[in-house]
Parts: C-alpha cells; sequence; structure tokens
C-alpha cells in the first residue's frame, strides 16, 4: 500500500491534457494547486476552494468534477482535461468562440470551470435543452453576465455540434 | 485555505484501509471527499492519516442479492443517478439523487460519503431511512450490520467506530405498483434542503392503503419518519382530506432551528412537502385514477 507522508514532498505521475508529466507536491495538495502551482496550469482558477463555486471544475475521465476537492494524489491513473486542453492549435474551439462572439464572459474568472462542464454536456448530450444547460450550469457561480450570455453561447455551440477537443 | 499536513494512505483492498484505521488514534477515511475535502480545507477537520478509499474496487457496484439492492459504499452518486437497476427498482433513491447538489459533484460523491456524513437534509440518508436500509459495517476481523435507525445516532454522528468502515447498504425494493414521491425546498437548485420528503405508498386492491413510509430530511438532527403520519393512512382510503390530516403531523416534530429558518417555518413546510409527496407517490401507485382525480 503507498502511503504519502505528512513531512516529506513527494513525486506523482499524473496524465493531464494528454500528457504523462511527473509533479513533486505534499500528500495534502489538492489537484487545483498542482495543475496551478505544480504544472504551472494556471487556467484552471480557484475561487472558494471548497466546492460551491465551480471555478476550478476539471474533467477527469471525461466527467466534470471539482478539483479542490481532489488531492492530486487521487488523480493518478486518472486522465485529467484542464482549460488548456480546449484551442486546437492556438485557435479557439468552437465552445470558446462561441462565447467570445456570444459575451458569455466578462471577468473571465468562473469561465474555465464552465466550459469544462459544457466541454463535457457537449460530448455527452450534444441534443442537450436549455433546461438541460441550464441545469448543468447550476454548478457553476458567475457574478457578472447573469448566465444568459453563457446560455445562449452554450447553445449556440450545441446548435454547430460544436464538441471538438484539443489534443488528448 | 489548505488543508493541514496529513499522512495519505493510498490503499487497495478493504483489508489494507482497516488496518491503517486500526493503527491510528486520528485517521479518518475519505470518499467521494464532496464534504470532507471542505472541512479539511477550510480546518473544521483535521487527521493525522487520511485513508483514500477511492482505490478500493470491492467497495463500488450495486448487485441484486435475493429480494434486495446491495449498494457499495464507494458507488458514486451520478453511477445512482444513472443507473437503469436503481430506476426499476429503487426509484426513491433515483428521484432522490437528482437532487444532490451537481453534476460536478455528483460525479465524485458517494453514497456511503453522504451516509456517513449524515447531513440531517441529506438525500441519500433520508431514503436509506424511509427504506429501512441495512448497513453493513466492517473493522478489522469482523463485521456488523445495523439498521439505518441506529446507525443515525444524531446531528451527523452515525454509530460507527473510528476503526470502522461503512461497506455497503442494503436497500428492499417495494412492489413494482407501489408509488414513491421524493421532494424538496431549497432556495437554489443544488443547495442542501431545507426540509424534504420522500413518500412511499402500496395500495391494497380495494384502493386502501396497504403499506405506507413517510420520512422528513432536514427537519430533526437526522432524517426521522412520521410514524403519526403513517399509521393515520394505514389501512385507509387515500382521500385528500385524510392525507392533509395525516400530514399536519409533520409540524408537531420538534424541528432544527436557526435564524433563517426557525422551527415553525420548517414545520409548515414538513407538513405541506410530505403532503406533496404522499400525492406524488399516489399517482405513481395508482395511474389510472389521476386522470379522473379533481
Amino acid at each position: 500500500m503507498t502511503k504519502l507522508d505528512a513531512a516529506s514532498r513527494h513525486d506523482l505521475t499524473l496524465r493531464v491534457n494528454g500528457r504523462s508529466q511527473t509533479v513533486n507536491v505534499e500528500s495534502r495538495t489538492t489537484l487545483a494547486d498542482c495543475l496551478r502551482h505544480g504544472l504551472g496550469l494556471t487556467g484552471t482558477h480557484l475561487g472558494c476552494e471548497h466546492g460551491v463555486c465551480g471555478s476550478c471544475t476539471v474533467l477527469v475521465d471525461g466527467v466534470a468534477a471539482r478539483s479542490c476537492l481532489m488531492l492530486a494524489a487521487q488523480a493518478q491513473r486518472h486522465h485529467i482535461e484542464t482549460v488548456e486542453s480546449l484551442a486546437v492549435d492556438g485557435q479557439l474551439n468552437e465552445l470558446q468562440q462561441a462565447f467570445r462572439e456570444l459575451h458569455g464572459l466578462q471577468c473571465g474568472f468562473c469561465t474555465p470551470g464552465i466550459l469544462m462542464t459544457l466541454t463535457e454536456l457537449l460530448k455527452t448530450n450534444p441534443d442537450a435543452s436549455e433546461d438541460e444547460v441550464r441545469r448543468a450550469l447550476s454548478g457553476h457561480l458567475c457574478r457578472c453576465t447573469g448566465y444568459e450570455n453563457i446560455v445562449r453561447a452554450a447553445m449556440a455551440a450545441l446548435a454547430q455540434g460544436g464538441a471538438s477537443h484539443g489534443p488528448r | 485555505m489548505k488543508p493541514a499536513p496529513f499522512n495519505l494512505h493510498l490503499p487497495s483492498t478493504l483489508d489494507e484501509a482497516l488496518a491503517v484505521l486500526a493503527g491510528s488514534s486520528n485517521a479518518r477515511a475519505i470518499a467521494g471527499g464532496q464534504s470532507l475535502m471542505p472541512m479539511l480545507n477550510l480546518r473544521l477537520a483535521g487527521v493525522d492519516d487520511l485513508v483514500d478509499l477511492n482505490g478500493i474496487a470491492q467497495l463500488s457496484g450495486m448487485a441484486q442479492d435475493g429480494d434486495c439492492i446491495v449498494i457499495g459504499a464507494m458507488t458514486r452518486q451520478r453511477e445512482i443517478e444513472q443507473s437503469a437497476l436503481v430506476a426499476r427498482t429503487l426509484p426513491l433513491l433515483s428521484e432522490a439523487v437528482g437532487y444532490i447538489g451537481h453534476n460536478q459533484t455528483r460525479s465524485r460523491g458517494t453514497v456511503g460519503g453522504s451516509l456517513c456524513n449524515l447531513d440531517p437534509s441529506a438525500e441519500i440518508p433520508t431514503v436509506a431511512m424511509a427504506m429501512d436500509g441495512e448497513l453493513t459495517i466492517a473493522r478489522q476481523g469482523s463485521q456488523r450490520t445495523v439498521p439505518m435507525r441506529d446507525f443515525a445516532l444524531g446531528l451527523m454522528s452515525t454509530c460507527l467506530d473510528a476503526d470502522e468502515l461503512l461497506t455497503s447498504v442494503r436497500l428492499k425494493p417495494w412492489p413494482v405498483k407501489s408509488g414513491h414521491g421524493f421532494v424538496e425546498f431549497g432556495r437554489r437548485h443544488g443547495d442542501y434542503a431545507i426540509v424534504s420528503a420522500a413518500a412511499l405508498i402500496e395500495l391494497a386492491p380495494d384502493g386502501t392503503v396497504l403499506r405506507c413510509s413517510f420520512t422528513l430530511g432536514g427537519v430533526a438532527h437526522v432524517p426521522c419518519r412520521v410514524p403519526a403520519a403513517e399509521q393515520m393512512l394505514q389501512g385507509r382510503r387515500p382521500e385528500p382530506e385524510a392525507i392533509q390530516k395525516a400530514c399536519a403531523q409533520a409540524s408537531e416534530i420538534p424541528a432544527l432551528t436557526d435564524p433563517a429558518y426557525p422551527e415553525w417555518y420548517r414545520q409548515r413546510l414538513a407538513a405541506r412537502l410530505l403532503e406533496r409527496a404522499v400525492h406524488l407517490a399516489l399517482e405513481r401507485a395508482t395511474p389510472a385514477l389521476t386522470k379522473t382525480a379533481p
């Protein structure tokens, strides 16, 4: 059985955005902090750090989850996808483009988490209704937009069948 | 806001996990982490040894065992939500799980985690109470089975000893022709319910109530049955006035109180929501009658 001591740091191998990387963390390091500080993937934002706001949402084996409520060590042997996986060759993907065109963000703090939730929705439920979009978004707080433009952007991406993904 | 340091144990079998719990004076198991991680992050909880149950395959999954369904403690809430077996045999659970948090938390949150956290308004404990669930608990070298009413000791307190783990919950499906209803009231979708109500009703061929189970979440310190209401409808024809009178019993239960939601408010909600759950269950128990009902 693996035991990660409280007193020392540990090398973990994590598969993030299709690449296996080794990162040196403490046993108590959350996945969110590991992504940001260990791997430099600062696209994942930390808001409340107790699972309420949704900013830190990433995909774990394709399923949306809060990275502030997971330990980095628990992410071993799973595939983690962050907002950095979405753009293709430096170009915004269709979902991101829809957010840009339809003003689905203002300050952008909540956007990375929302994009990951919608990435899962586009893939698993490409015919999602507005109701289902709103239900999926209920796990995210946005203090700027009032959500209307986020819903509009999500519906536009769904209409385009826009489940295009970054590299696996 | 980071957890205080702890030793993290990553067992792959139940025995390994139980050995760590037995050998540490301040150990805690972590399941989906959707309640314990916030408490660790906020430092409302602190442990020397954290035992991660996520690598223990034998603790997750659902199976039919005789006339019961056995659900492993590490089965994710999302698996319950998507399970055809649960939808067919435990529709009350299926309906209740949709109210838990959000997609993004049900993906990690587990059945056992919710039972052991035992928030007074949590959905899975309410269903376990409604269905007289039996919980299987393991410690090194032994195992015991405890009914839900004895498992739930008090506010967020279970009968689990420090070296014990919940391994599964056993629920006995009600007959296919019975009806179920789960309703709750909260300020926003995904919030903890202020009050929730669960009803199960089986009708006799003559239309009287053969068996019923009424449960409230968010009212008492633990989810509680409303035996007074159950007894008032037992053997009776479920007419609207009889239902209203029975459900009014729900507001007699001493309720939790806080500045935002005082006792009288929860008690009023309890009676109204229970009535709604009972009507929902009746519609489903007798679909032919719904169309002609006023």
